[in-house]
């Protein structure tokens, strides 16, 4: 752990500690971080953030990640403040997050935030004299969502290198296959796109590929000759009110439902990963199948978050390994 | 101000001083001692760098040359402006409402610069992302716009990622 001399260099160096995004991260941070949250997931509990202030702003609820982001910083023997759902703050007052970010920043020492607008974090980790870490802003990035399915990826196949990796369902407005696909980019992946076309993987994704040396394929069917060849299956929510033709959702929705004989061809190392919340979208027959692995994958979130709060306050991995206060 | 909508006016800044032996009409009209000259405007961009460089309200000379034949560009404007140099600010400004003009600097009768105004790499607080969205359109905070590709001219912004075209954008 670092401690700064002066005020400056201080909010510098948290500043550039925020955890915004992922795709700016090179492969040795992404391991890093990993690392990390191995750490964690031997031993989660521990005494290591005592006497820290963490804060959790959610000006948009998601229930799932701030539990998961409070579990994290509870689990490490920090104090948790913050809100939960918008309408009691004084945003509804028209104060501006600026404000909010600068009077929460004199009681926390890191803040987790989620917003409705895209950028929202990125701005408040320019102005905050804390490190800021991104919740979820709007349809831009979620990249502790990221982080745990790398995490999660790395702990079932052993590695991130050289994957097969499936993704299905909507794949034009799903940011977590657009940051997982972003972050993959230095592990040479090949993807794979299933989607209706109207969901289809953006051009702009694509051309990322290419211009990153990503090798992806598109697939018309959804079937166990398709699945055979993946070591992750990642699904994503098929949503109605993605579609502007709703007969054309009638008439795709059930096709890219995962149902339990289509797995009669898939590898023994293949997982199927989910974001969750799921609704119909993996049958629930396949939850007690071995390749089954989302339920796994969100609790690997604790870990990765573990890792996200301790690296954005400056604590090291080497710390963490010397940690006297596992409990 | 001076306008000329024709080729009688000289195209390209002679510094000449004005009223010297056997200067033609034209050149005593076009001829800038001391200022700026701003070259190569394509014609439907006039109006806008006239808005913005706020020539209306100028106290001194200001040419303006309007349907020009130009020999890079089929028709072009250019705009004199006497006692006046402007920050980089204004020409960053000036690179977002019309991309490569020439920027001509003349002192007592010296062309002392002569160069295009290219697009800057980085846009800060100039132009307005397009995507209501985005936190830089719901807070009072400076745009930031990377500019992902000059030749194209796509910007990127710095907060919400969206791309943008440069002959869309509005200023701020
Ligand atoms: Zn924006």
């Amino acid at each position: 752990m670092q401690i700064f001399n002066t005020e400056g260099s201080c909010a510098r160096a948290f500043m550039n500690r925020s955890f915004v995004t992922i795709a700016d991260h090179s492969r040795e941070k992404i391991e890093y971080l990993i690392r990390m949250a191995q750490e964690f997931e031997r031993h989660p509990n521990r005494l290591l953030l005592q006497g820290r202030v963490v804060a959790t702003l959610f000006f948009e609820p998601s229930t799932r990640t701030r539990l998961s982001f409070e579990t994290a910083a509870n689990r490490l023997g920090a104090r948790v403040i913050g809100f939960a759902d918008p309408k009691v703050t004084s945003g509804t007052k028209g104060e501006t997050l600026k404000d909010t970010i600068m009077m929460v920043s004199n009681y926390a020492d890191v803040i987790v935030m989620r917003h409705y607008l895209e950028g929202a974090a990125r701005y408040a980790s320019e102005i905050a004299p804390v490190p800021i870490i991104n919740a979820g802003d709007g349809a831009n990035q979620h990249p502790s969502q990221t982080m745990l399915d790398l995490y999660t990826i790395n702990q079932t196949q052993g590695t991130l290198d050289n994957l097969n990796i499936y993704l299905v369902g909507d794949l034009k407005y799903g940011r977590t296959v657009h940051s997982l696909l972003m972050a993959m980019r230095h592990f040479n992946p090949t993807f794979h796109f299933i989607a209706p076309d109207e969901l289809a993987m953006p051009e702009p994704y694509k051309q990322y590929c290419s211009e990153h040396g990503i090798r992806y394929v598109e697939h018309q069917d959804f079937d166990a000759d398709v699945i055979a060849g993946a070591d992750i299956l990642y699904m994503t929510r098929v949503q109605r009110e993605r579609f502007t033709d709703l007969m054309e959702y009638e008439r795709v929705k059930d096709r890219y439902l995962l149902k339990l004989d289509m797995l009669s061809k898939a590898r023994d190392n293949m997982r199927i990963l989910h974001p969750l919340p799921r609704v119909n979208e993996i049958e629930y027959a396949i939850d007690d199948d071995p390749h089954a692995y989302y339920f796994q994958q969100a609790r690997n979130g604790l870990y990765a978050r573990q890792a996200i709060i301790c690296d954005s306050l400056g604590i090291t991995l080497e710390d963490i390994m010397e940690d006297r206060t596992i409990i | 101000m001076d306008m000329t909508t024709n080729s009688q006016l000289h195209t390209t800044p002679l510094p000449t001083r004005e009223g010297q032996g056997g200067g033609s009409r034209s050149l005593i009209v076009s001829a800038l001692d001391h200022g700026t000259v701003i070259d190569h405007i394509p014609c439907d961009r006039l109006f806008e760098v006239i808005n913005l460089l706020h020539l209306d309200q100028m106290t001194s000379k200001v040419t303006i040359g309007f349907n020009l034949k130009s020999h890079k560009m089929g028709t072009k404007s250019i705009i004199k402006i006497a006692d006046r140099f402007f920050t980089d600010e204004e020409l960053n400004q000036l690179s977002v409402v019309a991309p490569n003009v020439t920027l001509v600097i003349i002192r007592d009768y010296e062309v002392v610069e002569k160069r295009p105004v290219v697009l800057p790499d980085e846009l800060h607080g100039i132009v307005h992302c397009d995507n209501p969205k985005c936190i830089t359109n719901n807070e009072p905070m400076a745009t930031h716009f990377h500019v992902v590709d000059k030749q194209q001219g796509i910007i990127r912004c710095h907060y919400c990622n969206h791309e943008q075209d440069i002959k869309n954008v509005k200023l701020v």
